[in-house]
């Protein structure tokens, strides 16, 4: 399964109830305000820490560029993917689930 | 709508302003110049390349008020009013002169 | 002037996500030909708006993160920014751009327009106003 989270993790509860229902081997994709959550040293750096034991983060770069995030203030493990990425982690998976 | 330009069209909204900023150039300059009944002088150039410079610096065109302060310091109060502006420009400064320039009409335009 | 009121546009979303900073800006612009005494709330994500550094071209978006670099122009020049909101967003001070005015009461010298305040100062910030605008 590839969870596709698009909101702030500061402002819904989106991350943290795809992070309750993810199983391990599950991907996270973090696009538009998603990728916020892959910020080092925020109040939830620590949820996407723990969770990356059980499944791969990974977050879209032109989401991050837009919003000034600068690649060494991500969270070591979050890998950056382009476009092509994108559609990559779609095909690979037997099914995406958006947490809108 | 658009302005036929070099066999090509430059594509513009209902008011003449540019849609694709990336397609101005001098040369399509005067061709809305020319829509505007206006001759492109050497004192018409001056606000517009200086809005140009302004809108690269920080992505807005500038309001009038804006325009006349920041036209005033770097040239001097003589061009730096708005009966000089209004002068150059007669349907309004930031409207035409901007239009001109390739920008997006001015937010609270006059 | 004897009816200058003190505006204050509060700041919530994060810049891209939502049109709500945009929104903000824009009218922020409009307002400021009135000549009334406007400051600016950051705080939640809000802070976002004004990281460094923002390059939206591969997102097919305007950027607008240079606009807040003019409100100095437009006598817009206290910009509140609440430090909690950066602290939880794993962010400080060094990660904002710099906005700055010139102070025509003193020689046109440029002046920081941010101004870091904590929860409880940004509270106090809040109540002393005439009229509140949120986003």
């Amino acid at each position: 399964m590839l969870h596709i989270v698009n909101k702030s993790p500061f402002q819904t509860s989106t991350l943290q109830s795809c992070l309750d229902h993810a199983l391990a081997g599950d991907a996270i994709l973090l696009i538009e305000d998603g990728v916020y959550a892959a910020i080092r040293g925020s109040a939830v750096a620590a949820a996407v820490t723990e969770a990356k034991g059980k499944v791969t983060f990974h977050a879209l770069g032109p989401d991050i560029a837009a919003r000034g995030i600068a690649p060494e203030k991500l969270i070591d493990g979050v890998t950056s993917v382009d476009y092509g990425g994108f559609v990559d982690l779609v095909a690979e998976h037997q099914t995406n689930q958006a947490w809108l | 709508m658009g302005y036929m330009f070099n066999g090509a069209e430059a594509e513009h909204d209902e008011e003449g302003y540019l849609t694709d900023l990336g397609q101005w150039t001098p040369e399509l300059a005067l061709l809305i110049a020319q829509a505007e009944n206006l001759e492109m002088t050497d004192e018409r150039w001056e606000v517009v390349n200086f809005l140009r410079d302004y809108y690269e610096e920080y992505q807005v065109a500038p309001a009038i008020r804006v325009l006349t302060k920041a036209l005033s310091k770097s040239m001097g109060p003589e061009k730096g009013n708005s009966e000089y502006l209004y002068e150059l420009f007669p349907y309004g400064p930031a409207k035409q002169a901007c239009k001109i320039a390739g920008l997006p009409k001015p937010t609270g335009c006059i | 002037m004897a009816d200058v009121r003190r505006f204050l546009y509060i700041n919530r979303k994060a810049p891209y996500g939502t049109i709500y900073a945009l929104e903000s800006l824009e009218v922020v612009l409009i307002g400021a030909a009135f000549e009334q005494d406007v400051s600016l709330a950051f705080l939640d994500d809000g802070v976002f708006q004004l990281a460094k550094g923002q390059d939206t071209s591969g997102i097919g978006m305007k950027g607008f993160s240079a606009i807040y670099r003019a409100l100095g122009d437009y006598g817009v020049t206290k910009l509140y920014v609440e430090t909690d909101s950066l602290a939880t967003r794993g962010l400080t001070l060094d990660d904002l751009q710099a906005i700055t005015f010139e102070d025509e009461n003193d020689g046109y010298t440029e002046k920081p327009s941010i101004i870091p305040v904590n929860k409880a100062e940004m509270a106090k910030v809040m109540a002393e106003q005439d009229v509140v605008l949120s986003f």
